[in-house]
């Protein structure tokens, strides 16, 4: 097999690892839109802030340690403990859980029947308010993620050999595979299949869906509103908790994670802001897209081009379908 | 008449203020993508004043005032920053930001006010002949480039001809900056040179540590900031790249650089122009004025990173400068441009660091009005995973100024004509 072919097959296998890492995030902003019709720009702080949640706990970590020394004169940081990443992962949930709450008790519920602007607007406030939050409660450092299902079996992180070796006997050109890319593409594949079973086959996952078709209809039937959406973000938030596990196994978990949501907006805009598998299928297409365009035009141009070019993209579809590949066409009549 | 001494006493209590204090102020970052290299550089600025003040009463018995203003690594906050806190008798300014210090070049030399970017902004501000109140000693990005090159060379008995060298970038001009000098001494030593530019904020490397496993470089050199650092040293990781052939500039050499890469990052390397470690009488002093006194800017627990060593650094160097002004113009109470001075005139020696408490911490170097600069010299620190400690494996040692000269002078050159800047040195 000619060499470039080799080449191009392992960036074009990549490019769907990556993929399915844009997807993971524009999968939250989906489950809340489609729900609420509220554009979440705090999606990424989101995973950003359910990443630190896990580490801190995990570590023992005191939260808002800075706070308390400052005020009481203290030096506490650690309660000294190490938690087990399996029960870190069910408190975080929690923790997840009770910023849904919060975050329909003091902002949404008060915005009920507002225009999509001033909605989007209040979450805009969201994602700063919860970006100093998550500095003030667990700091700014960056934080090792380690996280372990038992004793040594972690994520595992770097070249799949199995790969490596099969690809080298067939093209004569071992392929790189990060295994924590094989992980994230597992653990979607799962989340996906888990969000479409739930939607489907549970009285709360139909009384999402009957919120997202028409909410003064599920009004009527008796379904509470107040309860899908806290229900609604919480799913976001635990889909947040996961896309920050994954991203920030590869950077340790740093304010940067905030920013992955950037990522997710192509993704959303080529998938559909209404489609659980519009932003799996956008997050491949993207993936491959971008990774490929370096690939083939990067030199030519002077390289990184993955930034603009997955925004080109979407904005490519977006002229020919503007609801994107699998949104919902919205027709008003006068 | 009662009028003229009210007037007169309102004048004088509104001057006061200026005369008390010696301002330094610190556009630091604690908040945003960058705060944790932010964090540990402001503490170790702020936390160096705080001594002086603690333990020697000031500078020439003058107090010192820390004007912290959260820049937040944005080029506009900063330049509000220093719009803000201009006024207060600010002596120097430190931006830690390349795209602020280009900003503020034209407003500090306007003000004038000196500013001090050590090991970061515009590398031709060496040339003092152009730019008069920027200082860059003690080395610019430039000697950095030269300076991986000059290891390279000695690690390789003095000849890379044909070694492939590929350089890791932030698609900034940050980033930019030393691939000039990178061509230049291309063209001197013949090794091959690629350029694989990443996209701020760096999360996403996948692409370029693909072409890096395909073309198969001897050596990689990286300008990151942030968490560009961290995601390349893991991406080396993966693909199994020799650590002992990554070298980083000093802004891609810090503990929180490495330390989410795990064992997989050991043997590291990244440049620097001072000491690592907190091995230096000066920290016990910190300890025992500043930590223990309940006066830290912190924690406590930075003192001895690299980025917390740095900005003690850059503080003292503030502070050497203050004094030397102090002595040239024989009062206590300095103005901004008396600090310009002070700077220009400065003279560290390794007595003067030692007494410090601070011995082979940094070069010995003096500053001229033709050369703020400094000497340009380059050490090479590399990470232990083990101990989680970074080790200085070099000495400080000379970059090629021959070729580094010549871009300096050519690039302030175009700068003087574009502004019509006529040298300044007599």
């Amino acid at each position: 097999m000619p060499e470039q072919l080799a080449f191009a097959m392992e960036v074009f296998l990549n490019g769907l690892m990556s993929g399915v890492l844009y997807a993971l995030v524009a999968l939250g902003f989906v489950l809340i839109y489609k729900a609420s019709g509220i554009f979440n720009f705090a999606q990424g702080v989101m995973a950003l802030f359910a990443a630190m949640t896990l580490v801190g706990i995990q570590n023992g970590q005191v939260p808002f340690a800075h706070l308390i020394n400052a005020v009481l004169g203290t030096h506490i940081h650690h309660f000294g403990w190490h938690i087990h990443s399996v029960l870190a992962l069910i408190l975080t949930v929690g923790v997840m859980v009770l910023l849904a709450v919060a975050i329909q008790k003091f902002v949404f519920r008060h915005l009920v029947g507002q225009e999509p602007i001033i909605l989007f607007m209040a979450t805009i406030g969201l994602a700063y308010f919860l970006e100093g939050f998550a500095d003030l409660m667990w700091n700014s450092e960056i934080k090792k993620l380690e996280f372990c299902l038992a004793g040594t079996t972690c994520l595992p992180q770097g070249i799949n050999l199995a790969i490596d070796e099969a690809t080298y006997n067939w093209f004569g050109y071992g392929f790189f595979i990060d295994n924590l890319d094989i992980t994230a593409t597992i653990v979607a594949i799962i989340l996906v299949i888990a969000l479409v079973a739930f939607s489907q086959y549970t009285k709360q996952g139909r009384a999402m869906r009957a919120v997202a078709d028409d909410h003064q209809a599920a009004l009527s039937v008796g379904i509470s509103l107040n309860f899908i959406w806290v229900l609604v973000w919480s799913v976001a938030g635990f889909v947040a908790l996961v896309a920050g596990i994954m991203w920030g196994a590869k950077s340790g978990v740093q304010f940067s994670l905030s920013l992955i949501a950037l990522k997710a907006l192509p993704v959303l805009m080529l998938g559909g802001f209404t489609s659980i598998p519009g932003a799996i299928i956008g997050g491949l297409i993207i993936g491959v897209g971008e990774k490929l365009f370096e690939f083939w035009v990067g030199p030519l141009v002077g390289g990184a081009t993955e930034n603009w070019f997955a925004y080109v993209l979407a904005l490519v579809f977006l002229v020919f379908r503007p609801q994107g590949l699998f949104g919902e066409k919205i027709i008003e009549r006068v | 008449m009662k009028k003229i001494f009210v007037t007169a006493v309102a004048g004088l209590m509104a001057a006061a203020p200026a005369m008390a204090d010696l301002v330094f102020p610190s556009l630091s970052y604690r908040t945003g993508p960058y705060a944790a290299g932010g964090i540990p550089f402001a503490d170790g600025y702020a936390d160096y004043f705080t001594l002086l003040n603690e333990r020697d009463g000031g500078i020439g018995g003058v107090m010192t005032k820390l004007l912290e203003c959260e820049t937040g690594y944005n080029t506009e906050k900063g330049v509000e920053c220093y719009e803000s806190t201009k006024g207060e008798g600010a002596l120097v300014y430190q931006p830690l930001s390349t795209g602020i210090t280009y900003q503020l070049i034209p407003k500090t030399t306007a003000d004038d006010i000196p500013m001090h970017t050590m090991g970061y902004g515009r590398t031709s501000a060496a040339n003092g002949n152009v730019f008069s109140h920027t200082f860059n000693y003690p080395g610019t990005y430039w000697n950095g480039a030269s300076g991986a090159v000059n290891y390279l060379l000695e690690t390789n008995g003095g000849d890379i001809k044909g070694k492939k060298i590929a350089l890791v970038y932030h698609n900034s001009a940050y980033g930019k900056e030393p691939i000039r000098t990178l061509e230049e001494l291309q063209k001197k030593h013949g090794y091959e040179l690629s350029l694989l530019p990443v996209d701020h904020p760096g999360q996403e490397q996948k692409s370029q540590w693909l072409q890096i496993r395909r073309e198969k470089p001897d050596y990689v050199l990286m300008w990151g900031w942030g968490v560009m650092n961290q995601v390349a040293v893991q991406e080396a990781a993966n693909i199994r790249f020799p650590m002992e052939n990554f070298i980083g500039i000093w802004w891609s050499g810090a503990e929180h650089d490495v330390l989410s890469a795990g064992d997989k990052a050991n043997g590291y390397k990244a440049l620097t122009f001072h000491n690592v470690g907190r091995d230096f009488p000066v920290f016990e002093d910190i300890q025992k004025y500043v930590v223990d006194a309940g006066k830290a800017a912190g924690a406590g627990d930075q003192i001895g990173n690299v980025l917390y060593n740095r900005g003690l650094y850059a503080a003292m160097l503030a502070a050497e400068a203050a004094k030397t002004a102090q002595g040239i113009h024989g009062t206590a109470d300095i103005t901004p441009a008396m600090m310009r001075d002070g700077m220009e005139a400065l003279e560290i020696t390794e007595e003067k660091m030692a007494a410090l408490g601070m011995p082979n911490f940094g070069p010995s170097f003096s500053v001229s009005c033709e050369n703020h600069g400094g000497p340009g010299l380059v050490g090479v620190t590399q990470w232990d995973a083990g101990s989680k400690t970074w080790s200085l494996i070099s000495d400080f040692k000379p970059t090629d100024m021959e070729v580094i000269g010549a871009l300096i002078e050519a690039d302030s050159g175009s700068y003087a004509s574009e502004n019509n800047i006529e040298a300044q040195c007599k």
